[in-house]
């Protein structure tokens, strides 16, 4: 967070380009949300009738009923299993391989640890799907909620040890002395100085990594096949299967899949959109 | 511990790897290795080693030499699907470049309106792709979508259903989903461009385009590279977005890389072959990023800020 003033009042003349600009694509962007939250919330016949931008005659919640007795609070509840589940470890083991790699004596093993990271960072890892799904096979955690955590886990490694290492680093090392003359080993300096410290970076990586597992796709679609193993992102592609020609039901349900989020983002938006940009600030 | 009101201080000495007492921690960075190395190195092998062989998905993996290469390099999908991504990544490059730059110049500005629409602009980064394109899917429908909304009959096209329609859509979608993302990166990098350098500009009188073209743009150098590196190494993996939105079609129209190896493998039950196309997109990524890299001139650190 290198900051500078912020550039106020640079200039009198004001920016009319990026005005218009940001007026218009604040139309784009807000269009199909309110069209979301509007047909949500009509019956099946009046989205056939009605104009798809006038908000609804009779308001109902039928759409919502039928997403909910679809069993959405299923995949809710798994998409929060796979989320938490991977996060957690994610976060944890990335940042004690962030602190070996910026506090240990240098030696080969952490210097290259450190490169097969890096590495990880230039690679599509989604390229790789076909062996991820051949280990989960003879793993025999084929269609296990697990069979998303692990390679959700190894996937959100790369970026989030860059983060926090970088972090890491800008802690004074008068501080790491200091706990050391007080008699307190690398574990516990590991966990009483570097956490606390590193609060602000573990949030960011958390959020960062949360976001991109809660939306993913492709590993719950090849990796799983039972419906009550879904995550939202395949509930919603299969609801939009099944009920396809109820629109109201469809946009209900992506509404209802984006809302702990869209709730989050009410109360955390600083942190979730520092999160979002973790790593590319540095 | 009062080590909350320490968080300030100015790191001393930045040569930190150095300071060491003889002990080795490396051991803290085994549980990370073992998750990366058995979900991602092995993997990245692994897609090696299965396109020299032929599985079905089920059954045994066969060995099989050079088969599953030989039928994946002559069959006409390929370049196809390597022209696609070719121009998914070309058009939304250079839709969504421009409109970042230009937004995030504009949100980087102090005013309190422009931060309450930087809280409606960036709404689309926190959606998932299925729900992005199951939405579109339904407003681009050609009689109860956007044309009829809008009173704009050519709006009421058959977008998903006519090849140039589709890609451009494909086109859109993307940028639709990311420009947000790539706005804030750019307003991020335009706040900590000096205020000193518009007021000296001020002062030998420039005015704001000349600014803008003289000092912003220049300026932003490294976050234009790193911007475009996502985009594009990014938009090699589009794959769920496309998936829901189109399947790839009509017909092959948007049937991306990425696209061509799920459906190889996973509904052909080609796995050698699909792993094959694998191979060539980590290639073809690992390249684009080393070729964005040299065009940053390689030191990520240098300073941007000479004459400031």
């Amino acid at each position: 967070m290198a900051d500078t003033a912020a550039p106020t009042k640079r200039i009198r003349n004001p920016n009319w380009v990026g005005g218009a600009l940001s007026w218009v694509w604040l139309f784009i962007v807000i269009l199909p949300i309110y069209w979301i939250v509007i047909t949500s919330i009509k019956s099946q016949s009046e989205y056939f009738v009605t104009n798809p931008f006038a908000p609804p005659e009779q308001p109902t919640l039928d759409a919502y009923r039928l997403v909910i007795d679809s069993g959405i609070v299923r995949y809710f509840v798994n998409s929060v299993i796979v989320t938490v589940g991977a996060v957690v470890p994610a976060v944890l083991v990335s940042f004690m391989a962030a602190f070996a790699i910026i506090r240990s004596r240098p030696n080969r093993f952490v210097r290259s640890s450190n490169s097969l990271f890096l590495m990880g960072l230039a690679i599509p890892l989604q390229a790789t799907i076909i062996p991820v799904y051949l280990i989960i096979i003879r793993l025999h955690l084929y269609d296990t909620l697990l069979a998303l955590i692990l390679p959700s886990i190894a996937f959100a490694i790369p970026l989030s040890v860059l983060v926090l290492s970088n972090f890491i680093r800008d802690v004074p090392n008068e501080l790491f002395e200091s706990m050391r003359l007080d008699g307190c080993s690398e574990w516990q300096t590991l966990w009483r100085l570097a956490l606390p410290l590193t609060r602000p970076a573990l949030v960011t990586v958390t959020i960062y990594n949360a976001l991109g597992i809660w939306n993913g796709f492709l590993l719950p679609l090849v990796l799983t096949q039972s419906p009550d193993l879904r995550v939202l992102p395949l509930a919603l592609w299969t609801f939009q299967g099944q009920y396809g020609i109820n629109v109201p039901a469809v946009l209900a349900a992506v509404l209802m899949s984006v809302l702990p989020i869209l709730a989050l983002y009410v109360v955390g938006r600083r942190q979730l959109l520092s999160g979002l940009t973790a790593g590319f600030s540095k | 511990m009062t080590i909350a009101s320490v968080g300030t201080v100015k790191p001393a000495s930045s040569g930190t790897a150095t300071n060491i007492h003889g002990r080795s921690l490396g051991w803290l960075a085994v549980p990370a290795l073992v998750f990366f190395i058995a979900f991602g190195v092995i993997p990245l092998i692994g897609v090696l080693l299965l396109s020299f062989t032929t599985w079905d998905g089920i059954g045994q993996v066969i060995p099989s030499g050079l088969t599953s290469w030989k039928a994946t390099l002559s069959n006409p999908g390929l370049p196809h699907a390597m022209w696609v991504t070719f121009q998914v990544a070309v058009l939304s490059w250079l839709f969504q470049t421009p409109m970042s730059i230009l937004l995030g110049v504009f949100l980087a500005g102090a005013q309190k309106y422009r931060a309450f629409l930087a809280v409606l602009y960036f709404i689309p980064l926190l959606l998932s792709s299925a729900a992005i394109a199951i939405t579109f899917k339904a407003l681009l429908d050609p009689n109860f979508g956007l044309g009829t909304g809008l009173g704009l009959p050519f709006l009421s096209q058959d977008w998903l259903g006519e090849p140039t329609l589709a890609l451009g859509v494909v086109v859109f979608v993307v940028s639709w989903q990311y420009i947000p993302f790539h706005s804030l990166i750019y307003q991020g990098a335009v706040r900590q461009i000096p205020t000193s350098m518009y007021e000296a500009a001020q002062i030998d009188g420039a005015g704001r385009i000349r600014q803008f073209f003289s000092i912003t743009l220049p300026q932003l150098k490294n976050t234009i590279i790193t911007s475009s590196t996502l985009m594009v190494v990014g938009s090699l993996t589009f794959f769920d977005l496309i998936y829901v939105l189109t399947a790839g079609g009509p017909g092959d129209a948007t049937r991306v890389l990425a696209l061509d190896m799920y459906k190889t493998g996973f509904q052909a039950n080609l796995m050698g072959q699909a792993s094959a196309i694998g191979v060539i997109l980590v290639l073809v990524g690992l390249g684009l990023a080393l070729l964005f890299r040299r065009l940053g001139g390689g030191d990520k650190t240098s300073s941007q800020l000479e004459g400031a």
